[in-house]
């Protein structure tokens, strides 16, 4: 019989060689972000010479500067307004649709949840070169209203999916309470189905908002006026043909980074079941 | 009344529809269409071609697929290396360890931001003038000087960095999905095991691996999904395609659409074929799984 301290002593090795493997992980995680803040708050000429993990003088206008360059804080606004219209819409017709499919009777109501499941399954990789078309055709193109209506359509498939789902397990009888009462469809939908869905809705919300938020090729071939950029796109504008001003690229690249980092540090609990409940049902 | 009830349904899913029909299901069928065309994107007329664009595909289109080759190669080094340290990561976070939760959230970080910051961050930091590369500078200091290299400027290495890069930003994925699948073995299971004298490794591969096949597959799945159509995090790393060296089908898409001489046909038809690549890969890995069971 070993003793019962090889067992203690054996145990707390493998634990730390964990905790050093996760750690190292973590740290490689961060780093990046990390040297990404601190190089924000440095000068073009000590970018490369200094290499502390602390500047020695914080150059906050850095962060002054790369907004006023070029329209840079403009395309800030622009994308906290296509990211807080896409989100908002998606969540009242993605609501609506999932309830619809999930509690009323109408003919064709199989056929049409099936279209919207089907586009979560395939992808179609070239649909940003009819896209464009179409939206020039409509004279969208090139317009914020166009841009938010791609962001709906594309959200809208696992929304109505998270949502139906969702209304499919939760009870009928508080519904049934408020129609005795003589609530209209849409009073019950307003007035109980959102408020029960909450939780679901945080998870739409989240995911969304990094979604759009983060999108790249739609908002690349849409716009061509500076004007109605998103950050995303902005960024290249940093990137000088000959000279890059890195400063100030890293300063642009942790406003277009650190509102998403501080969302998701908010929300994180919701991102985490979302994945969740995506991976058991998938 | 009847009527007026169905009525009144409609217009819950209108919205829905409506927008989904214009921004999604048309632009689904106009890439069939398109794609046996030979148009511009401005012109009025489109020449019918029938299949040509697929031949050309097929047949003539090199760079095209050197891109898929590309995207193959970033796509195996996610399948393998990536995924085998989000499994080792998962399951050392399944234990009764402390920080469990700090881990979880760090490890989603990355996935959370866009590739293009991803893609400009990282260039930053391995980036080659006059030598300021930080991941050089490492080696350099750990001992291992003649290990420096100019690893986004070096046609031999710089597909490798992508994939790295693509790795350090995706892996969050995977690791969430893992450790959702490992939490649904009940712990019952490995304590019976270990009544029954299994050591660690057995009860590895007796339990754990045969219960998580599902979750690998989808795992997977996605993996590949993902990484073959990657492409903006290339745009922010390496600036664009480094003359084919770091082409991918989407960056060849874009290309054909908007090249001083668009082919928004041959763009449409690129993408049907990759599409189909894409649909038969996944299909096989899903029958795999089946198989496997």
């Amino acid at each position: 019989m070993k003793h019962a301290l090889y067992y203690k002593s054996k145990r707390f090795l493998t634990n730390a060689l964990i905790h050093i493997f996760l750690i190292s992980v973590a740290i490689t995680c961060l780093y990046p972000l990390f040297w990404m803040i601190v190089s924000s708050l440095k000068t073009q000429d000590i970018i490369f010479k200094d290499i502390s993990l602390i500047p020695h003088q914080f150059h906050f206008e850095n962060y002054v500067n790369a907004l006023k360059e070029e329209g840079f804080g403009r395309s800030f606004v622009n994308s906290v307004f296509y990211t807080s219209s896409s989100v908002f819409s998606i969540v009242i017709i993605a609501s609506l649709a999932g309830y619809a499919f999930s509690r009323l009777r109408f003919p064709g109501r199989i056929a049409l949840f099936y279209m919207f499941m089907a586009a979560m399954m395939i992808p179609i990789p070239a649909s940003f070169v009819p896209l464009y078309f179409l939206l020039n055709k409509l004279h969208l193109r090139d317009t914020p209203i166009g841009y938010i209506l791609c962001m709906i359509s594309v959200g809208l498939s696992v929304s109505i999916f998270l949502l139906k789902t969702f209304f499919d397990r939760i009870p009928r009888e508080l519904e049934d309470a408020a129609r005795i009462d003589g609530c209209s469809k849409m009073g019950i939908w307003w007035h109980v189905a959102l408020p029960l869905a909450k939780p679901v809705l945080a998870v739409v919300i989240v995911f969304n908002a990094l979604n759009i938020w983060n999108e790249y090729i739609l908002a690349l071939i849409i716009f061509d006026s500076r004007k109605f950029m998103p950050l995303q796109v902005a960024l290249q504008i940093f990137q000088g043909e000959f000279v890059t001003n890195y400063p100030l690229l890293m300063a642009g690249l942790t406003i277009a980074a650190l509102p998403i980092i501080i969302v998701y540090l908010l929300m994180q609990k919701y991102i985490i079941k979302g994945i969740t409940s995506g991976a058991v049902v998938g | 009344m009847k009527i007026k009830d169905t009525l009144e349904n409609y217009v819950f899913v209108l919205p829905a529809v409506v927008i989904f029909s214009i921004f999604y299901i048309i632009p689904f069928i106009w890439v069939f269409q398109l794609g046996l065309f030979e148009w511009d994107g401005i012109s009025f007329t489109k020449v019918f071609v029938g299949l040509a664009n697929f031949k050309e595909i097929f047949l003539q289109d090199n760079n095209w697929w050197q891109s898929i080759w590309n995207a193959g190669y970033i796509t195996l080094i996610a399948l393998t290396f990536q995924n085998i340290l989000v499994f080792m990561l998962a399951w050392a976070c399944d234990r009764e360890i402390r920080m469990k939760n700090f881990y979880r959230v760090i490890f989603f970080i990355p996935p959370v931001l866009s590739e293009i910051v991803v893609g400009m961050v990282w260039r930053f930091i391995i980036n080659d003038i006059e030598g300021a590369n930080i991941i050089n500078r490492m080696l350099a200091a750990a001992g291992f000087p003649n290990l420096m290299h100019h690893w986004l400027s070096d046609p031999k290495t710089v597909l490798t960095t992508v994939a790295i890069v693509h790795c350090w930003k995706g892996f969050g994925w995977g690791f969430l999905i893992f450790l959702a699948g490992l939490q649904t073995i009940p712990h019952q299971l490995y304590e019976s095991a270990r009544v029954d004298g299994a050591n660690a490794w057995q009860s590895m591969k007796k339990i754990t691996i045969p219960l998580m096949i599902p979750v690998m597959v989808l795992v997977a799945i996605l993996t590949v999904l993902g990484s073959m159509q990657a492409f903006a995090l290339i745009l922010g790393l390496v600036g664009g395609e480094f003359a084919g060296h770091t082409s991918v089908p989407v960056l060849r898409i874009l290309a054909s659409m908007r090249s001083s001489s668009p082919r928004f046909g041959y763009a449409c038809a690129q993408g049907i074929s990759f599409g189909m690549i894409l649909v038969i890969i996944s299909f096989i890995q899903y029958r795999f799984s089946k198989k496997g069971q």
